[in-house]
């Protein structure tokens, strides 16, 4: 601990902080663009200068502090000089705020209000792009980018896929995939980390809000929704709410309002998930299948292991996510029940992700040239459209999701974060192998926000190693031990996102590990104050085996719920 | 071809990131291009992403990533040649052939490449065509230097 002058204040800074972090520790507030938490610096935008005595203008999120150091943050020079990166940025960036997805939440934006910006000062010549409206779920519109590499860095450094990168140099540089091919044949995994980190709009998700709003008016169609288990504990963020803030019964209000005709709930079909997959788990333990089994809930994950661990494709377990699961009882079961038409259904799903929009598209994601899964809406998405539609979200009354789909259980619910599937995984192998219920549901050592999760568990005498894999980045390591002999793991959650669900790539802008945190608390707490927290605990669920699916793993079972994985040697073309 | 690239590959078997630029050019070298075939293969030899290759070739000149056309059209942008007006020349060709530079025609027989200086300043502008000079030429004269070549294509075949 030692200590420097801000603004003709005495601040406190540790060893190992950079000028940035000691001054946000002060409550200093400096812009950034191009830094990122818990990544090392990168010191591309200058926009976070400040003025060090003896030393001049220097970019703050790079540099060390040092003891005695003196500071100013908003000197005329720094003021001017962060002024001149705002108009050089904004000299070929197009005017088109009104129209842009950004509008009103956008760093560039912002800034540029902030510093008072009131002229086009410097104009330079507008680069030609194309927007790339190939990927089924996200958009890259390059006039745009301010190139700050953030999409880059969290490609590589995160999620260690690499999709994109810069190419070229100077005044041509541009974010580029592999010989400049479209994304959708990139090895782009749809995760959408990107757009969450994007300052500007030159990422954004594809949207579906146009195709929901005709099916909406369509008064031949019968328009279903289902909301993802990460829903409720984000979307009231969207409308001024502190993180951590679970919204259910009000999601479901704003739902039944805005015209669904049925609201169900994704976390009913995590509950059916969790039966196929636990007895998935229990018949290849029992009869010798492949081990460790692997989580197949999260489409990036799916993509990354199909383009990069193909020869690690059989670990993964047949199941379809929750999604899909859910369209194809909604577009059989439900629709025979009901004694309506696949085909005039017309099925939304409100997902905290991206990949997801990919997912629907997938192959033997639907029967009969029907798909299981009409249109994806993200959180951001479904909070534009509650907009758009007038209602007032935060003085809506609690309602309850609908037959035969709406009943959950807590297992159910924490498929949004982090670790969850594994819990609830777990919670029902257990009963499954032994015929009693565990003694303490919670499993600890799957919570928190660390990469990568491991334990041991003991299920009826019997030692079963397991691991949690979040950002699947932090997925390559394991899959190599896993390539290179070990064989002490048994079951292996992965999801694509830091963090999971809970921060995909369809959640509200701004998301950090603070945010991330409290919206795990919320799923967490629903898990501590509810009575059923055991998938196999679901009436609904016993329902939809008694009635129509026999049992899990059965031949109904196989047809609908389970899927196959595909070769993706086209991505690298 | 494929052997002696073979052989450049498998030089640089486990070999790093810093490997990156000089496997680009000896594989460039030896096939006049770098396809996409072998960025993959270099990927993962060295274990980098495909795009992280592409954007590493394409921050140099140097690489380009189609085959060379028959004649392959130098155009000198160095400061002598651009106070002379090679921009324009280059522009010529570029509509000329109907290609941008770095690029080859269609039907391969022009590739255009930009280089910085070629040591014929004497000459500005000066372009070279698979090394043979032609000097002081102006943005008129392209179409005629660009059909004596086609003829001279037509005439060999």
């Amino acid at each position: 601990m030692f200590e420097i002058e801000a603004n003709n204040r005495t601040i406190k800074a540790e060893k190992g902080d950079t000028i940035l972090a000691a001054l946000k520790r002060a409550g200093i507030n400096v812009p950034t663009l191009c830094h990122m938490e818990g990544l090392p610096p990168s010191g591309a935008c200058r926009i976070c200068v400040v003025e060090v005595e003896g030393k001049g203008l220097i970019p703050s999120c790079s540099f060390p502090a040092s003891e005695g150091m003196k500071i100013k943050t908003n000197s005329p020079k720094c003021i001017q000089a962060r002024k001149t990166i705002i108009e050089l940025l904004l000299a070929n960036h197009p005017d088109d705020c009104l129209y842009c997805v950004r509008n009103l939440n956008c760093q560039l934006q912002t800034l540029a209000e902030e510093y008072g910006i009131r002229e086009r000062r410097l104009t330079a010549k507008r680069e030609e792009h194309t927007v790339d409206l190939t990927s089924p779920a996200i958009v890259r519109d390059q006039s745009k980018c301010i190139l700050c590499g953030k999409c880059v860095r969290v490609c590589e450094e995160i999620q260690n896929v690499s999709a994109i990168d810069f190419a070229g140099r100077g005044s041509k540089t541009v974010i580029s995939t592999a010989f400049d091919e479209n994304l959708n044949v990139s090895s782009c995994i749809n995760c959408g980390q990107c757009i969450l980190v994007c300052p500007t709009g030159a990422l954004r998700e594809k949207s579906y809000i146009k195709e929901v709003r005709a099916a909406l008016s369509d008064p031949e169609k019968h328009v279903v929704i289902q909301h993802a288990p990460a829903i409720s504990v984000t979307i009231a963020e969207e409308f001024g709410a502190p993180s951590g803030t679970d919204a259910d019964g009000m999601l479901v209000t704003a739902l039944k309002r805005m015209g669904f005709d049925r609201v169900f709930d994704t976390s009913f079909s995590a509950d059916l998930t969790i039966m196929e997959e636990a007895s998935e788990l229990v018949h290849r333990i029992t009869n010798g299948g492949k081990l460790p089994m692997m989580t197949s809930c999260s489409p990036g994950w799916i993509k990354y292991v199909e383009q990069f661990y193909p020869e690690m494709r059989e670990h993964l377990s047949t199941c379809k996510s929750p999604q899909q699961m859910l369209g194809a009882v909604i577009k059989s079961y439900y629709a025979k029940r009901n004694g309506i038409k696949p085909e005039n259904i017309f099925s939304v799903s409100v997902m905290p992700c991206t990949a997801k929009k990919f997912e629907i598209q997938r192959p033997g994601m639907g029967r009969n040239n029907i798909f299981d899964v009409d249109a994806v809406l993200s959180t951001r998405e479904l909070a534009r459209l509650v907009r758009m539609y007038g209602i007032e979200f935060n003085n809506l009354p609690v309602s309850y999701a609908d037959n035969p789909f709406g009943e959950r259980t807590t297992a159910g619910k924490l498929f949004g974060a982090s670790g969850g599937v594994m819990e609830a995984a777990v919670r029902t192998a257990h009963f499954l192998i032994t015929g009693k219920e565990m003694d303490d549901l919670k499993l600890e050592a799957t919570r928190g926000l660390d990469g990568i999760k491991e334990a041991k568990l003991d299920i009826g005498g019997k030692t079963v190693g397991i691991a949690v894999v979040n950002g699947v980045g932090n997925a390559a390591k394991l899959l190599d031990q896993i390539k290179d002999g070990r064989d002490d793991l048994v079951f292996i959650e992965v999801m694509t996102c830091p963090g999971g669900c809970v921060a995909g790539g369809g959640q509200p802008l701004g998301t950090d590990n603070a945010k991330i945190r409290a919206r795990l608390g919320a799923l967490y707490a629903i898990d501590e104050n509810e009575e059923v927290r055991v998938s196999h605990g679901n009436t609904e669920i016993k329902r939809l085996y008694d009635e129509f699916l026999g049992e899990p793993l059965g031949h109904e079972s196989h047809r609908l719920l389970h899927t196959s994985y595909v070769d993706r040697d086209e991505v690298l073309k | 071809m494929k052997s002696q690239t073979e052989k450049i590959l498998a030089k640089y078997k486990g070999g790093g990131r810093d490997s990156l630029i000089p496997l680009l050019q000896e594989v460039q070298e030896a096939e006049g291009y770098i396809s996409r075939e072998r960025v993959k293969e270099i990927g993962e030899l060295l274990n980098l992403p495909t795009g992280k290759i592409y954007g590493v070739a394409t921050f140099y000149n140097q690489f380009r990533f189609s085959a060379q056309g028959k004649y392959h059209i130098q155009v000198c942008r160095g400061t002598a040649c651009h106070v002379k007006g090679s921009a324009n020349v280059l522009q010529a060709l570029e509509s000329e052939i109907g290609i941008e530079a770095g690029n080859t025609d269609r039907d391969g027989l022009f590739s255009l490449e930009v280089v910085a200086c070629i040591g014929a300043c004497g000459l500005a502008p000066v372009i070279s065509v698979n090394g043979r000079f032609h000097a002081g030429v102006t943005p008129e004269e392209i179409p005629e230097i660009i059909e004596s070549y086609r003829k001279e294509f037509g005439g060999a075949e």
